[in-house]
This record gives C-alpha cells, sequence and structure tokens, in this order.
C-alpha cells in the first residue's frame, strides 16, 4: 500500500514541471546568517556549559559527542545541497555549499581540540601513539587532514588558479564523509544503531550521485 | 499511472503497526531522529530529558556507620554526576538515559536469591536488603573501562558475609550475578535499538576468592540514601579494583557454580573485554590507552583531571589473589 502510494507521487513530481526557483542576493546572505547564528550559538552553547561545569555528566565527553556529531551533520548538509538545488531547479542554493562544508570543519577541529585538549590534556607522546595506533583514530585524523586541504583550497581565487584540478580535489568529499561515519562506528562499545543510521542517510546521498561517483572511481 | 481505490477490506497502515510499537512511538522515535540531533541542541542542565518522565525516583536515608579505613581522603564526585552519568544499557546506551528513563522502576517488592552449589539457598525481600546486615559506608574509587574514573561513597555489607550463610559446597569456585530481566520495565530489553545490541539478562561473575574478599561489597545506597535506579537500584556489586562493567546493578539473583561464568561483554567483545577486568595501566584496551584515566569531580571543561591509573586502582591487598596468573593474557 505505502509503496504504490510513493509510486503514485513519485509519478505527480515527475509529472510537474517545476518552475526554477531563484534567490536574492539578500535572500541568500539571510540563509548564510541563519548558519552562522546556529553553528556559532550551538558552540558558544556548549563551550559555556562545559566551562561553568553545567553539564550533567563529564563535560569532556559531552563536548567530543558534540563536535564529532556537529562536524557530521554539516558535512551530510553540505552534500545535501546540490541534490536539493536540482529538484527544486534552485541553482543560487550552491552559493551556501561552501559555508556548510567550512562548519564541517570547524567542528571537526573542535573535536580535535577537545581531543587533544581535554581528553588526553596535551601528553604529546600518547597523543601521536594515539593517532597512529588506535585505527578508529587514525581513521579520523586522516579525514581531518583531508577536510584541512579542501579548507585551505576553498578560496575563489585558489579554486580559479587550480583549475580542472580543483574539482579533483574536492572530489574527495566522497571519501571524507564514509570516514566519518566509519570512525564514528568504531569508536562505540556496542550501540551501532546511531552509526548506522547515519551510514543509512550518507548512503542515500551518496546513491543521489552514483554515477559520478563509479565515473571517478573508474577512472 | 497506477490508479488504486482505497476498498474497505485493504489495510490501512494503522492496522499493521504492532501496538507494543505504537505505545512506544516516542521512544522510537527519539532514537530515530533525536539522538543525533538532540546533541546540537543545548544539553539541559538538569538531568531529565524532554522525553522522560518528569517523576524523580524516591530515595530515603539509610542507617550506616563509617568505617576509618574507607574513609579516603580523595574528593568525592557530585552526586549530581553520578547520578546522571551512568552506563545502564537497560535503560538506554547513552550515558544520559538511565536517568532519563529509569525514574518509574519499581524496585520494591524485590527478591534477590543466592543458590547453586551451596548447602542453604536464601531468598532476601526488598526489606531484607537492608536489615539482614549492618550497613557501613565505604568511599571507593570507580574506574570505567572507558578511561574515566569517579569516586563514590558507597552504602552497604560485604558480598562474603552473605555467601558465608549459604554455606558454599566445597565444589563452588565462581559466583555468577544476574540483572533482573524485566523487559515491561526496562526499555532496553524491549528494544535491540534502545539496548545497545547486547544479550539480555546482564550476567557478571567473579571467582570465589574475588566474591569474598573484604573488599567485594553488594550496595543497597550511595550518599547517604538508597541507590536511584540509574545506579542500580535496589542492590548492586562493587568490586573496586576491577573495571566498572563487573559492578553489575539490579542484582536478581547470585550463583554459585564449578566453572567459569559466560559474562556479557566478555560474550560480545572477548577481545576487549575479558572475564577478570582488572583495572590495569599495562593493558591497553585494544581501542584506548588505559595508562591514565580522567577524574571526574566538579571544575568543568578545565579541569586538568587526568591521573595515572594504579594497578587494581589502588587496591593493592587484592595482589595476592593473582599471583599466578599472567594478567596480559587474563585481563
Amino acid at each position: 500500500m505505502f509503496y504504490i502510494h510513493l509510486l503514485e507521487r513519485k509519478n505527480k513530481i515527475i509529472a510537474i514541471k517545476r518552475k526554477p526557483l531563484r534567490f536574492t542576493d539578500l535572500q541568500i546572505v539571510a540563509i548564510k546568517v541563519f548558519i552562522h547564528v546556529l553553528a556559532i550559538g550551538f558552540v558558544g552553547n556548549m563551550l559555556y556549559l562545559t566551562i561553568t561545569d553545567k553539564i550533567a555528566g563529564d563535560p569532556v565527553d559531552a563536548l567530543l559527542h558534540f563536535s564529532g556529531i556537529g562536524s557530521l551533520h554539516f558535512l551530510l548538509l553540505c552534500l545535501l545541497v546540490s541534490p536539493t538545488a536540482k529538484f527544486f531547479k534552485a541553482a543560487g542554493l550552491i552559493r551556501i555549499r561552501r559555508l556548510l562544508g567550512l562548519y564541517a570543519f570547524f567542528y571537526a577541529c573542535l573535536h580535535l581540540l577537545s581531543f587533544v585538549f581535554f581528553e588526553l590534556q596535551l601528553e604529546w607522546g600518547l597523543i601521536l601513539t594515539e593517532i597512529v595506533d588506535r585505527p578508529f583514530i587514525t581513521v579520523g585524523f586522516v579525514a581531518w587532514l583531508l577536510l584541512l586541504s579542501l579548507t585551505l583550497t576553498s578560496t575563489k581565487g585558489i579554486q580559479r588558479r587550480m583549475g580542472r584540478r580543483w574539482q579533483s580535489l574536492h572530489n574527495w568529499i566522497y571519501m571524507i564523509a564514509p570516514l566519518i561515519v566509519i570512525h564514528f562506528y568504531w569508536s562505540v562499545k556496542s550501540n551501532i544503531f546511531e552509526p548506522i543510521l547515519y551510514a543509512v542517510a550518507l548512503t542515500l546521498l551518496l546513491w543521489l550521485r552514483k554515477d559520478k561517483i563509479l565515473k571517478l572511481i573508474g577512472r | 499511472m497506477l490508479i488504486k481505490k482505497q476498498n474497505s477490506q485493504s489495510l490501512t497502515d494503522n492496522d499493521v503497526t504492532a501496538e507494543s510499537v505504537y505505545m512506544n512511538r516516542r521512544t522510537l522515535l527519539k532514537s530515530l531522529g533525536f539522538v543525533g540531533a538532540s546533541s546540537l541542541i543545548s544539553q539541559p542542565a538538569s538531568a531529565f530529558d524532554w522525553f522522560g518522565s518528569d517523576e524523580k525516583f524516591e530515595t530515603r536515608a539509610l542507617e550506616h556507620s563509617k568505617p576509618p579505613k574507607f574513609q579516603i581522603d580523595e574528593t568525592i564526585t557530585p552526586e549530581q554526576k553520578a547520578t546522571s552519568y551512568n552506563n545502564f544499557y537497560e535503560f538506554g546506551a547513552d550515558k544520559s538515559d538511565p536517568v532519563a528513563n529509569a525514574q518509574e522502576f519499581n524496585v520494591d517488592p524485590w527478591s534477590l536469591t543466592i543458590d547453586g552449589l551451596v548447602e542453604k539457598p536464601i531468598t532476601l525481600s526488598y526489606d531484607d536488603l537492608f536489615k539482614r546486615f549492618a550497613l557501613e559506608e565505604r568511599i571507593y574509587r570507580l574506574r570505567c573501562v572507558e578511561a574515566w574514573s569517579m569516586v563514590i561513597p558507597w552504602l552497604g555489607f560485604e558480598l562474603g558475609k552473605l555467601i558465608q550463610q549459604a554455606k558454599p559446597l566445597s565444589s563452588a569456585k565462581f559466583v555468577s550475578f544476574h540483572t533482573l530481566y524485566d523487559p515491561e520495565q526496562m526499555p532496553g530489553q524491549r528494544n535491540r535499538f534502545i539496548g545497545g545490541g547486547i544479550d539480555y539478562p546482564y550476567v557478571e561473575g567473579l571467582r570465589l576468592d574475588e566474591a569474598t574478599h573484604p573488599l567485594t561489597m553488594l550496595s543497597v545506597g550511595v550518599y547517604g540514601k538508597t541507590l536511584p535506579p540509574q545506579n542500580g537500584a535496589p542492590i548492586r556489586l562493587v568490586v573496586p579494583w576491577k573495571y566498572g562493567f563487573k559492578s553489575i546493578k539490579s542484582i536478581v539473583k547470585i550463583t554459585l557454580t564449578d566453572l567459569m561464568p559466560a559474562t556479557t561483554w566478555n560474550r560480545l567483545a572477548p577481545q576487549e573485554y575479558g572475564f577478570y577486568a582488572n583495572v590495569n595501566p599495562k593493558v591497553d584496551h585494544p581501542r584506548w590507552s588505559q595508562a591514565r584515566e580522567r577524574r571526574i569531580t566538579s571544575g568543568g571543561l578545565l579541569a586538568r583531571n587526568r591521573i595515572p591509573t594504579t594497578m587494581f586502582n589502588g587496591y593493592d591487598e587484592v595482589s595476592s589473589l593473582y599471583s599466578n596468573l599472567d594478567l596480559k593474557r587474563f585481563y
């Protein structure tokens, strides 16, 4: 029943000729401001609660989880932009994508810094051996390095100078996102349900661009 | 286009949704969407989240002595932290879940049986738990296998005293412990997604000489009062020289056996969690170092609370139990 219902809806959707959705500059700015307020607001609130010890349990654990999941959320949102833009014929939406990607990196930095400053509290020897010896941390760190390289090349000027190589570098996002989900899955003790939900969401997002990804792998 | 008319015989979504699923829709929705999203939303300072019950489990003060030997000079973890940051997967796999989901847990009536290879099996009722033995307060360090630790004032009595009354047979070598199995009260036992995918009931075990060691206690209270459910009401084990997961909660059965019992975490991930699970800074967990720990007291994010982990969590008096055991192999 339900599937038939879905099928009907799908047919309807295809049948409708969508009008392109256009955004004014002001609207794009408003969306960006909204993203900034949300992203910074959550971090500020979390730092306030953890620094003043208003978190019910362990503040370090709370900050690690918050920043890790936050980074993954921004990355998934980032991957949602182009399918959404295509679906609504709203090319202007692409203009918010870089901001989402930068916040994914920002939250990933907060995650790494929490690990270094608050979890291991600057025990540099241990920090290095943990990154090398513990596969789930290695995976997370590699993902952070890749995000770093995308962030460093994210300005318009560098994009122009890199030409076609820019796109092939930024295609690594299709590798980074699975690495982060693997890192999450590997970090939990036994409750794999939550990471699996994210894996399903990511698979859907990658599925929407499977032709492109298959071409990249084939090359 | 396929057009399907609804006739009176065809079933709707309502008809195929099991009542149990419907009744649990909030929990289900929560586990579907809000698990991750909620971490973006500010954590309320109070321990109870939006979906939890507003009712708070009632504890009462317990009379007890304070043997000087166990009044150690270490900063005690604030009660609010020790009672809202718990691993008790029967009430949810997230550490903030137990306090949110366990407040309506019913502990009276309770029945705890001691059976197996004993001459005199014993059954304790709820009132017996508090009356059979004089209660003493012991401040113990608690070291979690996840490399954090707390300092907690338990109220209880020595497990050895209870085992002695049951008169163990000479064939008894091990002791197994079972947590209550009650899916109606414990959402994690009803639903694998809430319960973190472990098999229930939770089972733990000790060697008989470990169980009868004077440090091993059965606790019925904490911070001067009866245990709240998230800490294992009405009665739980406390083995201070072992990782926290050995200290099983809400116990209904203690069985003396001649064979090493299969224990929950060991069965789930034998390469990560051994039967012994003695606190040992020299044997790492495969995914993290056990050399040091973060001591959770107060002070928030900026507290420099990383301290070295000590062998047997600082309880050297138990080392004679393991003089013939390779602790690297039997972690």
